[in-house]
C-alpha cells in the first residue's frame, strides 16, 4: 500500500510548497490513500485544480493534472468530463477559489449533477496571498482584510451545494485523516456531483492572526469541535453550539448529467 | 477537396459548418447577440454527430469547459460577441499559455460596453490581439463574406490544432447575419487534417526540441497542465531561462509558420496609386469601389485584403508601401488597424484612415469619395 501510495506521488516535485503546520499534505495523502482504494486505474484519474495553496496538490499527483485557473477548475472539469465520461475527476479547491470566485460554476455543477468530485479545503482564509478573508471566514475572525474582524457572515458550504442539486456532500477535518480517507471514497464511489469539504489548518495565515495558536492546537480544537452526523441527532441545539457536523451530510440520488447527456444522443 | 454542392447560408451558420466540417465536436456557450445562431446551430446539429452541446452558466465557464474538452481530446469551438469576449479573455491566456487548441469566434458587435447589440462594428481588433493579459501570440481570421467564413473556420480548426493555439475568428454582425451562396462539402466528407497519431514513448507535452501533437487526458502520459510557466513536461517553473525559453516557444511556432497563417489578397492594378487595405465586411464596400475604378474606368487603384488581421500582415503591407503614394484604411472603427498600417509602411507611402463609428456599415460611396481625392 505505501510503495502504491509512492506511485502515486510526484517524489521528484517534493519538498511541497506548503508552511509548516499547513493541513493540505494531511488532506492530499487523505485524497491518494481514497483514490488507491476506488482501485481506479492510474490513467483514468484526473485531478484538477483551481489556483490557490491547495490547489497546488495537483502539481505533486502522478496522474494526469490540470492546474488551471482561479475559480474555474469545475468549469474545466466539466468540460473534460462531457467530452471523456469515463474519466474519474477530483477537482481539488480552496475555499475561496470554491466558494467566492468559483461560486457560480460550484453551484452549476450541483445542479447539474455531474459526476465530479469537488474536495474543498477549507481553511478559511486566503492562505497564498497571506491572509485575506473568504466567504468561508466565520463572522468575527481577522484577516488581512478584516483587520477587526469580518462582518460578513459564512457560507455553510455544504448546505449552498444541497440547495443547489449536489446529491453528495460530506465533511471531514485533517485532525482525522482516516475519516477524511474514507468520506472521499465514499464521496468517489457516489454517482453524481459529490462535495467534501476538508477543514484544515493554516497557522501561518489565519492561526496567529486570530491567536488559535500552531497546528497542533488548531488540529485539536478541530477534532475536539467535530461531531458525528449519529452523535449530533441525540444532541440538544444549545449542546451543538460552537460543533462541527462531520461525516457523510447528505447523500441522495439524481440523473447524472454526463450519462444522461449521452443516454440522450443515443450513445450511452 | 471533397465533392461540393451549393447551399444558402447564414454567416453564423457557415461558421458553425465549417467547425463540423473540420471535425469540431464539442461546443460550449452561453447566448449573446448577435452571435447566438452558432450556439443554436450547434445544439441541433452535434447531438447528430454524437458530439456535445453544453449551455454554460456564463462566458468563462463556456472558455473553461472547450479548454477541458480539447485536454480530453476533442476538437472543439466557443462563439460570443464582445461582453463575452472580454469574459473569456483569461481562461484565451491560459489556452495559449498551456499551448491547448481551441476556437473563439467573436461576432463583433457596437461597442464599448453593452453599446449597440445589434449594430456592426469593428471595435474589437486590439482587443483580439491584446484583451487577455502578458506577452502572448495570437492568430486572428477576419472573413469578408460567407463562403470565407466556412473555409476560414475549417482553416482555424485545423491551425489550432497544428500549432495548439488558440485561433479568433473575428465576424462582423453583418457577415454572420447575411445569407450568401457557399459552396460546401458534401455531408460525412470532412476536411480534418490530422496531427500525427505516432506518439513516441519519449512524448513531452512541451517538448525543447518543438512542437508536439496534444496526447489527450487518459492515455498515461501523466503530464501537468497549468498556466504558470512550465518546464517541458509542464511543471511550474520560475528559472529565468525557462521562463524566457516557454515564452519564445510560443511566439516561435507562430512565426515559424508564418506563411501558412498570414492570409491576405490583392485585386486591382499592376502599378497601383492608391490602395485600399481593409478586413472583414468592409473589404465588400471596399471591392465595390476597385470594381469601379480599376475594372471600369482603368484607374490605378488596388485592394489588400487581410483574411488573417493578426500576426499582422506587415510584410505585405510594407511591399503595397514600396509601389503605392497612399493607402486608405477604411474601419468601422476609430482606428485600429490602421495604426499597424503605418508602422508597415514605413513613411513610403502616406496613410489615410477612413473610420465610420455610428453602427452603420461602411458604404463605397465614402471609400471612392476619399480615393476621388488622388484620382
Amino acid at each position: 500500500m505505501e510503495q502504491l501510495t509512492q506511485d502515486y506521488l510526484r517524489t521528484k516535485k517534493l519538498p511541497h510548497i506548503w508552511c509548516p503546520g499547513c493541513g493540505n499534505g494531511i488532506v492530499t495523502a487523505a485524497l491518494v490513500r481514497a483514490i488507491e482504494r476506488t482501485g481506479y486505474d492510474q490513467s483514468e484519474v484526473v485531478i484538477v485544480s483551481g489556483i490557490g495553496c491547495s490547489s497546488r496538490a495537483a502539481g505533486y499527483l502522478n496522474f494526469n493534472t490540470l492546474h488551471t485557473t482561479h475559480g474555474r477548475a469545475l468549469a474545466f472539469a466539466t468540460g473534460l468530463k462531457m467530452a471523456r465520461p469515463e474519466l474519474k475527476l477530483f477537482v481539488i479547491m480552496g475555499d475561496g477559489d470554491c466558494s467566492a470566485i468559483g461560486g457560480n460554476h460550484f453551484i452549476h455543477a450541483a445542479r447539474r449533477n455531474i459526476d465530479l468530485n469537488a474536495v474543498i479545503i477549507n481553511n478559511h482564509i486566503y492562505g497564498m496571498t497571506g491572509g485575506q478573508h473568504s466567504p468561508l471566514t466565520p463572522t468575527g475572525m481577522k484577516a488581512t482584510t478584516a483587520p477587526g474582524g469580518t462582518l460578513e457572515r459564512a457560507f455553510d458550504l455544504l448546505e449552498l451545494a444541497r440547495g443547489a442539486g449536489a446529491t453528495f456532500g460530506a465533511r471531514g477535518n485533517a485532525a482525522q485523516p482516516r475519516q477524511l480517507e474514507q468520506l472521499i471514497l465514499r464521496a468517489a464511489n457516489h454517482k453524481g456531483f459529490s462535495v467534501l469539504e476538508a477543514l484544515s489548518p493554516c497557522p501561518i495565515a489565519y492561526g496567529r492572526r486570530n491567536k488559535l495558536g500552531g497546528a497542533v492546537e488548531m488540529l485539536r480544537e478541530m477534532k475536539d469541535s467535530a461531531v458525528s452526523m449519529e452523535k449530533a441527532s441525540g444532541m440538544e441545539p444549545e449542546e451543538l453550539e460552537g460543533k462541527t457536523l462531520s461525516g457523510v451530510i447528505f447523500s441522495t440520488e439524481a440523473p447524472e448529467f454526463s450519462e444522461e447527456y449521452y443516454r440522450s444522443i443515443g450513445k450511452a | 477537396m471533397a465533392e461540393t454542392k451549393p447551399v444558402l447560408m447564414q454567416g453564423n451558420e457557415a461558421c458553425a459548418e465549417g467547425a463540423i466540417s473540420a471535425g469540431v465536436r464539442f461546443y460550449a456557450g452561453y447566448p449573446i447577440t448577435p452571435s447566438t445562431e452558432i450556439a443554436e446551430h450547434m445544439a441541433a446539429r452535434l447531438p447528430d454527430l454524437g458530439g456535445v452541446f453544453i449551455q454554460m452558466e456564463d462566458e468563462i465557464a463556456s472558455m473553461a469547459a472547450v479548454i477541458g474538452a480539447s485536454i480530453g481530446g476533442m476538437r472543439t469551438l466557443t462563439a460570443t460577441s464582445g461582453p463575452g469576449f472580454s469574459l473569456k479573455q483569461e481562461n484565451l491566456g491560459y489556452a495559449i499559455m498551456a499551448e491547448i487548441p481551441c476556437v473563439v469566434v467573436n461576432v463583433q458587435r457596437m461597442g464599448p460596453s453593452t453599446g449597440v447589440p445589434t449594430a456592426p462594428a469593428q471595435g474589437d481588433v486590439m482587443q483580439a490581439r491584446w484583451g487577455t493579459h502578458g506577452d502572448h501570440p495570437i492568430i486572428v481570421f477576419s472573413p469578408a463574406s460567407v463562403y470565407e467564413t466556412f473555409y476560414l473556420t475549417i482553416a482555424a480548426v485545423n491551425l489550432s490544432q497544428k500549432l495548439r493555439q488558440p485561433v479568433i475568428m473575428l465576424l462582423d454582425e453583418v457577415i454572420g447575419h447575411m445569407r450568401e451562396k457557399v459552396m460546401i462539402p458534401e455531408a460525412g466528407k470532412l476536411l480534418v487534417e490530422k496531427s500525427s497519431d505516432n506518439i513516441p514513448a519519449d512524448w513531452k507535452p512541451y517538448d525543447e526540441k518543438g512542437l508536439t501533437p496534444l496526447v489527450p487526458f487518459g492515455f498515461g502520459h501523466y503530464y501537468h497542465v497549468t498556466g504558470l510557466f512550465h518546464d517541458q513536461y509542464g511543471f511550474p517553473t520560475g528559472d529565468p531561462t525557462q521562463v524566457e525559453r516557454a515564452l519564445d516557444r510560443i511566439h516561435g511556432k507562430l512565426e515559424k509558420y508564418r506563411d501558412e497563417i498570414v492570409l491576405t489578397n490583392y485585386i486591382g492594378h499592376k502599378e497601383p496609386r492608391v490602395v485600399i487595405i481593409t478586413y472583414g465586411c468592409t473589404v465588400r464596400s471596399a471591392r465595390a469601389v476597385v470594381k469601379k475604378a480599376y475594372w471600369q474606368n482603368r484607374l490605378p487603384v488596388g485592394l489588400l485584403s487581410l483574411q488573417t488581421i493578426w500576426p499582422f500582415p506587415g510584410k505585405e503591407v510594407a511591399a503595397i508601401a514600396k509601389q503605392a503614394d497612399v493607402i486608405i484604411v477604411p474601419e468601422m472603427n476609430m482606428g485600429q488597424i490602421v495604426g499597424e498600417v503605418e508602422r508597415y509602411a514605413c513613411g513610403n507611402a502616406e496613410v489615410v484612415p477612413l473610420n465610420r463609428y455610428d453602427g452603420e456599415m461602411m458604404s463605397p460611396d465614402q471609400i471612392s469619395e476619399l480615393l476621388g481625392r488622388w484620382l
